[in-house]
């Protein structure tokens, strides 16, 4: 008998107590579509009137929230950290020049105006993001994809140049610091961790929702360079395994 | 008519995370996966929830593929093929 | 029809847990790991339903509609961002064991050290 089977054979009993569990604890949740708890009702009421932002999921993300994020935040970069501490420690020494000679003739046809146009909706993305849908977190992935886009359009070298590694590691730790520090400023001003401490400006307005603005650029920054930064540690990997092709004509 | 559409978006959405566990090649689990993805962001689009498709959407059309191609490129496409497999171990006690 | 959501969560769950527990490569099993994860978004975003409700987005939200759950709305987003870092985390200890042993099968791994 394979160790498959054997561990397939251990999962059905334990499967079976599981999605009893399971079942018993979906079966107590609040019947789909029925109103919900007097929290959620609090924010979607009030959010708006108290933090002038109208994305009410910005404002819980960001202010009523703003500690869980932290914690999301700080998981992301520990993550990012752990994935660039395994992949650089045990990759050879000697630096092989980057081959990627392979590039799709459209892309590089589309390439003068995909970069600044994804880039562009990043920036949006984030800087709107407590207006509309969107946010820090969102729009970093965006950005990342417009500097993943150079390397797809581009070559290896320049994506290399365009996103060097110390001023991206500088990036994630400063998106990461702002967040904290933000935090502390409120702690300093006399109100509590995360406190709301910059006026909050005129609602629907982009200069409004006081820390909010500043949580979610520092956000975009963190989340933009951490998925550079795991980008650029699995390309390294990559283009290990790309075909010399030139050297193969030599 | 929401409640159709949900009906269907639902099953999508089910039938497609079963169809992720049930693909085993790494290549083409990256490919359902997409799909994956895709019915979850129609269904919190469904849902009201703008803010999360978003975020799925950006996820599993940019983060997602690059991790796992990258990956799956590296380690020579899984364990499929058996001939690879056997090349491998000694393609990396060489490198040391 | 009001359970049909949870039974998808579940469904979700339950084959992710399979898929973890029987594969053979590591891959699959971060994915498959995903697949978990997902399951707690259809679960946390059915909860914060409302029937006939719309977004929680109050620019240009028309009256008399009530707004959904805004709270698991939020703890869905940072999580389905942050799952990213996760599982580059996972593929990269794959990775270096693929390095060190040549293979990506757990059971493979166990037959060479012993």
């Amino acid at each position: 008998m394979s160790r498959v089977r054997r561990r397939v054979l251990f999962f059905v009993p334990v499967g079976i107590a599981m999605a009893a569990v399971l079942a018993w604890g979906l079966v107590g949740l609040p019947s789909f579509g029925l109103p919900h708890s007097d929290y959620a009702r609090y924010f979607a009421q009030h959010a708006t009137g108290q933090r002038h932002t109208t994305n009410v999921v910005a404002a819980i993300v960001f202010d009523y929230r703003g500690w869980d994020t932290m914690g999301e935040e700080l998981i992301m970069v520990s993550g990012v950290m752990g994935t660039a501490l395994l992949l650089r420690s045990t990759r050879g020494e000697e630096h092989r020049a980057a081959r990627d000679p392979v590039t799709s003739e459209l892309l590089t046809w589309l390439r003068p105006g995909m970069i600044p146009l994804v880039l562009l909706l990043g920036l949006w993305t984030i800087s709107y993001g407590y207006i509309t849908p969107g946010g820090g977190f969102q729009g970093g992935v965006i950005g990342a994809g417009a500097a993943l886009l150079t390397w797809l359009a581009g070559s290896y070298q320049r994506y290399q140049v365009l996103t060097p590694d110390p001023l991206v590691d500088a990036a994630e730790g400063g998106g990461a610091f702002v967040y904290l520090a933000v935090g502390l400023a409120g702690l300093a001003a006399g109100g509590t961790y995360l406190h709301n401490l910059i006026p909050l400006g005129t609602t629907g307005d982009l200069a409004s929702g006081g820390t909010i603005a500043v949580l979610n650029a520092a956000t975009g920054l963190a989340v933009a360079a951490g998925l550079v930064l795991i980008f650029h540690e699995f390309l390294e990997d990559y283009t290990e395994t790309v075909p010399d092709v030139a050297a193969e004509e030599r | 008519m929401t409640t159709a559409l949900l009906v269907v978006v639902l099953t999508a959405v089910g039938v497609l995370g079963v169809c992720v566990v049930l693909t085993h090649d790494p290549l083409r689990q990256t490919v359902v996966n997409g799909f994956f993805g895709l019915s979850l962001v129609i269904f919190f689009v469904v849902l009201q929830a703008p803010d999360v498709a978003i975020s799925e959407l950006v996820v599993s059309t940019v983060a997602y593929p690059l991790v796992l191609l990258a990956t799956v490129y590296r380690t020579g496409k899984g364990t499929r093929d058996p001939q690879r497999k056997r090349r491998a171990p000694s393609d990396s006690e060489a490198g040391r | 029809m009001s359970v049909f959501p949870y039974l998808v969560a579940g469904v979700l769950f339950i084959a992710g847990l399979y898929g973890v527990v029987s594969s053979r490569n590591y891959i699959h099993l971060a994915v498959c790991l995903t697949v978990m994860q997902s399951s707690t978004y259809v679960a946390l975003i059915t909860v914060g339903y409302l029937t006939n409700g719309q977004a929680p987005i109050t620019k240009g939200a028309k009256p008399g509609k009530p707004l959904v759950d805004p709270v698991v709305q939020s703890l869905t987003l940072t999580d389905v961002v942050v799952s990213v870092a996760v599982l580059a985390l996972v593929l990269s200890l794959a990775l270096r064991a693929y390095r060190t042993h040549g293979t990506l099968d757990p059971d493979e791994m166990r037959e060479m050290r012993g």
